[in-house]
């Protein structure tokens, strides 16, 4: 959620072989583009700052013009007229339905009433299982400490879609994360450790990984990491490389719609004009 | 690699605040309904001792107690249990001066989307802490549970993770459903500090929009020092008494620290100072530079008006307050 430790400084490439369409776009426009079109009209989702605020802004300004933005910190229904820098700065509650409380926020999701939220990490499993917390095989003494579940491990536990977006490598997806900080499908279906064996509501868990590179689901039966969508020019060995577990595929693999000239304009003119996000 | 979870029943994190309700109901409040103003300093003195149980209100680098924590440092506290319930900038403060060595973490050594710091990074990495996992909600939670007065609450969250492993909560079984929960110990600070937009002298405040956490931080803690924007009368106090958020009876001390949450943003005042936040996290990146910074901006400085002076004074808070209130846009 609110940690930065994914911002790797991506060169604003011209990922645009696609002569169909005259628009040039970067790997972030995508990537905030395919993340709104996942966001339904009349729903909610608890955002953080970054591509799921741009991704949120960008859906409420194309086909969800009712979608409910929801801040951790208690920031509930507001109309953005620019980006947080904070999931708890005052640009949360502009124009919002309510200034609440963190735990009515996520009462509201233990409710059942919060369909999708958005999780960052360090490290990613097939399972969709995240580690935000440390790199290290001891944890008295981290390699690396990173600063904790924040409110990730709630919002992947409560909310009943959560998506991730982040850049796509192998120190990133990775066979076994050093640290379970927040719960994917844990040991999978039908394991001791299955969300339902620990206690979780049904009817939650990972629902889409979005990178630089593939849009990924988890197969029904595994509930395993599985590629649907290839963004333009990318192979699926190209993800399958940067990938250090086995990666499933899809019998009909898509090729990731390019964002519109309508979305480009949006995000560039309204939602992000400063280039905090999509100059990334 | 950790040890990944099994299907454990208990936390192996130690609970650093071990909660008995009768202990806490014996404590006493300060119920008096008496004029509380007192100093930054003497506030400190009297209610942070070292070794205390010491948690933040407000949301990291929102609403924050920017005097307090200062003065924390320049009184060279240590050896504090500090409760990271979002902490980001206030972390900050206070790895500056090592002041604690022990953590509940929720959210540690990160700015959000600022990036992270790299000296609260290797505090938390050079074994000086001793830390324990939670979440937001988790210690939100147990804020709640000390406030509402049981000794823990049941929730959905940390379950099956290493979260979960590493915090000190326990699994229970819903003794009407036979559901499983997470039992969340209740947690009641030594010390809380808060600041907000209005109080009186008896310690009534008022906190306009994001209460984050802090009516139940109020209510949970022993003590708590309020800072405040803004002193008004008693009687504006009870003209519009739905705004009260924190009441007299669960406050020890009141200090007026105008522009107090700086660089940090207070909500429909002024935006966060994110030219000096960056210049802190740029400070830290050299040892020999950052100890000149905090040097500078803490402890050679008196207060809290001196840091703000050294930082651009009220011509600085007015620049903030246009971003605030979204006249000029210079941060995102």
């Amino acid at each position: 959620m609110n940690n930065n430790m994914n911002k790797k400084m991506n060169m604003n490439m011209n990922m645009n072989n696609n002569t169909n369409e005259n628009t040039a776009y970067n790997k972030m426009e995508l990537m905030v583009c395919a993340a709104a079109r996942e966001l339904q009209d009349n729903s909610t989702v608890i955002i953080g700052t970054g591509v799921p605020c741009a991704a949120g802004m960008l859906a409420q300004k194309t086909h969800a013009p009712n979608l409910v933005l929801f801040f951790e910190a208690g920031g509930a229904g507001p109309q953005l007229p620019t980006m947080p820098v904070s999931v708890g700065d005052s640009r949360t509650t502009q124009r919002a339905i309510m200034a609440t409380t963190m735990l009515d926020v996520m009462e509201m999701a233990q409710r059942g009433l919060v369909d999708f939220c958005f999780i960052g990490g360090a490290q990613i499993d097939r399972y969709g299982n995240i580690n935000s917390t440390m790199i290290g095989s001891d944890y008295t003494h981290p390699k690396v400490r990173f600063p904790g579940s924040g409110g990730a491990n709630d919002l992947a536990s409560l909310c009943k879609k959560t998506l991730v977006v982040t850049n796509h490598d192998r120190k990133r997806f990775v066979q076994k994360i050093d640290f379970v900080t927040t719960p994917g499908y844990l040991d999978g279906p039908n394991t001791a450790r299955s969300r339902e064996a620990v206690g979780l509501p049904r009817g939650t868990g990972p629902y889409k990984v979005i990178t630089d590179l593939a849009i990924m689901d988890y197969e029904e039966k595994s509930f395993c990491m599985r590629v649907i969508s290839l963004h333009p020019g990318v192979t699926a060995a190209q993800v399958q490389e940067n990938t250090a577990f086995e990666l499933l595929f899809a019998e009909n693999i898509q090729q990731t719609a390019i964002p519109t000239s309508q979305e480009l304009h949006i995000l560039r003119e309204e939602i992000d004009p400063l280039r905090y996000v999509i100059g990334r | 690699m950790v040890n990944q979870t099994t299907n454990m029943e208990q936390g192996i994190g130690e609970n650093f605040r071990p909660y008995h309700l009768d202990t806490h109901r014996e404590q006493i409040k300060n119920k008096k309904y008496v004029n509380k103003l007192t100093t930054v300093s003497a506030a400190i003195t009297k209610y942070v001792t070292d070794g205390c149980y010491l948690a933040t209100g407000g949301f990291g680098c929102n609403r924050i107690a920017t005097a307090l924590l200062h003065e924390i440092v320049r009184q060279g506290k240590k050896n504090l249990c500090f409760s990271g319930h979002t902490t980001t900038h206030d972390c900050q403060i206070l790895v500056a001066g090592e002041c604690f060595d022990r953590c509940d973490v929720a959210y540690i050594v990160g700015l959000e989307a600022r990036g992270l710091s790299k000296m609260a990074r290797k505090y938390f990495e050079s074994g000086k802490v001793q830390t324990t996992e939670w979440s937001n909600a988790a210690l939100a939670f147990r804020y709640k549970a000390a406030a509402m007065g049981v000794s823990f609450l049941p929730s959905k969250v940390l379950l099956g993770t290493d979260t979960f492993k590493y915090s000190a909560a326990k699994i229970t079984i819903c003794p009407f459903t036979g559901d499983k929960y997470a039992a969340i110990p209740a947690l009641s600070p030594d010390v809380a500090v808060i600041h907000v937009h209005q109080a009186d002298i008896y310690g009534n405040c008022v906190i306009r929009g994001l209460n984050n956490s802090d009516s139940d931080l109020a209510k949970a803690s022993k003590h708590v020092i309020i800072t405040t924007e803004q002193i008004v009368s008693n009687d504006e106090i009870r003209r519009s008494p739905w705004q009260t958020a924190i009441p007299y009876w669960s406050v020890d001390a009141v200090i007026p620290v105008p522009y107090g949450s700086y660089p940090g943003n207070m909500e429909g005042e002024y935006f966060s100072d994110e030219r000096h936040l960056q210049e802190w996290l740029t400070a830290e990146q050299d040892e020999t530079t950052y100890r000149a910074f905090i040097k500078k901006y803490i402890l050679d400085t008196k207060d809290f008006y001196e840091y703000l002076q050294l930082c651009g004074g009220i011509e600085r808070i007015n620049q903030l307050r246009e971003e605030e209130l979204l006249i000029k846009r210079s941060s995102p």
